[in-house]
């Protein structure tokens, strides 16, 4: 910064990003060089294969295995993401624009939820959902990601919420809309792009856990794809999985890769000002 | 839209408020004062009304799948409970706790998992303000460098987590062979390394992102001004930046700290908590459904969560205004 020439400096923050950019990408572009490897070379330790190959892929679409775990990871995160956010927008509104007592309390609940070590809840949610028929099934998974993603929500929301121009709404009323359909006509078009982030973002939460997944599931009939990865073992008990997990690894990475490389700049907004100007 | 008004929330007026519009809102509160408290007009009942019904959802929902569980796993905690034999379950009060907290193995996690917790967040705080400095400032491809550091934060877990179990498998992977004949997995430090390591690739950007929240509040002109009057680099880092990003810095560092004391998927997937490597959670999970003890797994639920109510209370304690809960009324 202090650099007398801008060229130098140039020099240097490019030498800088490309630093990054190669620490960020290099797991990746590893799991996906392994996915594309032959039997064969799979373990000659080369970063970039000698010989490609789609079997590995051909392998894991053909077993009911991941194609099951992958419905159940896209149904779950999808309906997990949906009532979240309707839950959290509504809750958010209620936070950013009215007045009601109980508000800081549920700001401080949310909060406590969002430090709260997942762990502690294994133990009695695996108790729980057993006594009442929820184990290993879609809503069993659905409710503790409701739970965890709500927090993550509201804050996001509420951030976003603070930016709309309000005053629309007082117009509208003025016309003679009620409140809930100042909400319903006015703000909610105007909050859609901060919708959207916010579902992004749980929508990664959902995607991404592994706890609460393996703990609660016991069958292939709600496990999702990470838990499905960590007991694959290959199509037969011979055969290294390797190959098969690294696609499939692949496969659950490359929505999030799109979402990243699309709303790159919607993420990056929605994470800073939920998560710090709460 | 006038706040304030509300007799029953006397407290509610003063930190829910928000300085959003505190300007605006002294000015009908003071009216409202002078009034005396009146009975709530139509309009406030039903602005009340409104945001508990909009609110009561997601409060029930959170409180029935957290708060409720935690008390019944107190409860649980308090019993001999294993599945495999049912038939033996009764009441033994505090004696879970004896005999977790006279266990080694317990010790031995707490100590990996506080170890791991300290070195990824102090590490973490470097790099991601290193990054949060570069994502901020950068003069060439700042749209790439956000977009690369965001699929660390992005990408599944447990898919990174074999990244690197397979990048330090002898034979297959391209790390392993910088170091001829050694399986780092396979030993306790090297395998602690390892989870650190795939700990800190994950979640660096995260702590950047949200340290350059805070990077964003330091004024510019404040910069310039220091820059003019002859600060070094150095200078202007330490003097004028972090002061202004403290609060920010604070919350990065607590929502890591308690979020790092949670490691489980990548434990799972590089050791499987081999060679003393497990942490906590790990250890919570194992006796859990792996050895089907309700009563035991119970007792560390309580204990994890108590240890993370401790830290919590710490932070906030000794970092008071600055802690994100205490803050929402000030900052906002």
């Amino acid at each position: 910064m202090a650099d007398t020439t801008a060229t130098r400096a140039k020099v240097r923050w490019g030498l800088l990003d490309v630093a990054v950019v190669v620490f960020a990408l290099t797991p990746v572009l590893w799991i996906m060089s392994l996915s594309f490897k032959t039997p064969a070379t799979l373990t000659d330790g080369k970063f970039i294969p000698r010989e490609w190959t789609l079997e590995n892929y051909r392998t894991i679409f053909a077993t009911d295995q991941f194609v099951r775990a992958l419905i159940n990871s896209i149904g779950i995160a999808l309906i997990a993401t949906t009532i979240a956010v309707v839950l959290g927008a509504m809750a958010a509104y209620a936070i950013s624009r009215l007045d009601f007592p109980g508000k800081r309390l549920l700001i401080g609940v949310s909060l406590l939820i969002a430090m709260f070590p997942q762990v502690s809840l294994v133990s009695p949610l695996f108790e729980i959902e057993r006594q009442l028929g929820l184990f290993d099934t879609w809503p069993g998974l659905i409710l503790p990601y409701i739970t965890f993603a709500l927090p993550l929500a509201i804050y996001t929301l509420s951030a976003f919420f603070k930016q709309i121009p309000w005053d629309l709404e007082k117009a509208a009323k003025m016309d003679g809309a009620t409140q809930g359909q100042a909400f319903r006509r006015v703000i909610a078009p105007l909050a859609a792009p901060g919708l959207f982030t916010t579902a992004i973002l749980v929508f990664i939460f959902c995607w991404n856990d592994f706890l609460f997944a393996i703990s609660l599931t016991s069958t292939e009939r709600s496990r999702t794809v990470p838990v499905a990865l960590s007991f694959f073992t290959g199509a037969s008990q011979f055969e290294d999985p390797t190959g098969a997990i690294c696609a499939a690894a692949v496969v659950i990475t490359v929505p999030i890769i799109l979402f990243v490389l699309f709303f790159q700049r919607r993420i990056v907004s929605g994470l800073t000002s939920g998560a710090v100007k709460g | 839209m006038s706040v304030n008004s509300t007799p029953a929330g006397a407290d509610v007026a003063a930190d829910g408020t928000d300085t959003r519009n505190g300007g605006h809102a002294a000015v009908p509160a003071q009216r409202n004062n002078r009034r005396g408290k009146p009975p709530l007009s139509e309009n406030k009942r039903a602005e009340r009304r409104l945001g508990w019904l909009l609110c009561a959802p997601a409060a029930f929902v959170m409180l029935a799948v957290t708060a409720y569980p935690i008390l019944y796993s107190v409860w649980l905690s308090l019993q001999r409970y294993d599945l495999r034999f049912p038939a033996e379950r009764e009441f033994i009060g505090l004696q879970n706790y004896a005999t977790v907290l006279s266990n080694e193995f317990w010790w031995t996690a707490f100590g990996v998992t506080m170890l791991i917790t300290v070195v990824t967040v102090a590490v973490e705080l470097v790099l991601g303000m290193g990054l949060a400095l570069i994502m901020h400032r950068t003069l060439v491809g700042r749209g790439i460098v956000r977009t690369s550091a965001l699929i660390p934060y992005g990408i599944v877990t447990v898919v990174a987590a074999f990244s690197w179990r397979y990048a330090w498998t002898p034979g297959t992977g391209y790390l392993a062979n910088l170091f001829a004949d050694s399986a780092p997995l396979t030993e306790r430090a090297s395998s602690l390394a390892i989870i650190m390591l795939a700990e800190i690739w994950k979640t660096t950007p995260f702590m950047a992102l949200l340290l350059m929240a805070g990077l964003a509040l330091v004024p510019e002109d404040l910069l310039k001004a220091a820059s003019t009057d002859g600060a070094t680099a150095w200078q202007r880092f330490t003097k004028v930046m972090l002061p202004v990003m403290k609060p920010a810095i604070l919350v990065a560092l607590l929502f890591r700290t308690l979020d790092a004391f949670r490691v489980f998927d990548n434990i799972y997937v590089l050791t499987s908590g081999a060679n003393e490597t497990s942490s906590v959670s790990m250890i919570a999970y194992n006796n859990l459904i792996r050895g089907l003890n309700l009563g035991i797994g119970s007792t560390m639920s309580v204990l994890i969560f108590i240890t993370v109510a401790i830290i919590a209370f710490v932070f906030v304690k000794l970092f008071g205004t600055a802690a994100p809960g205490s803050d929402d009324g000030e900052r906002r």
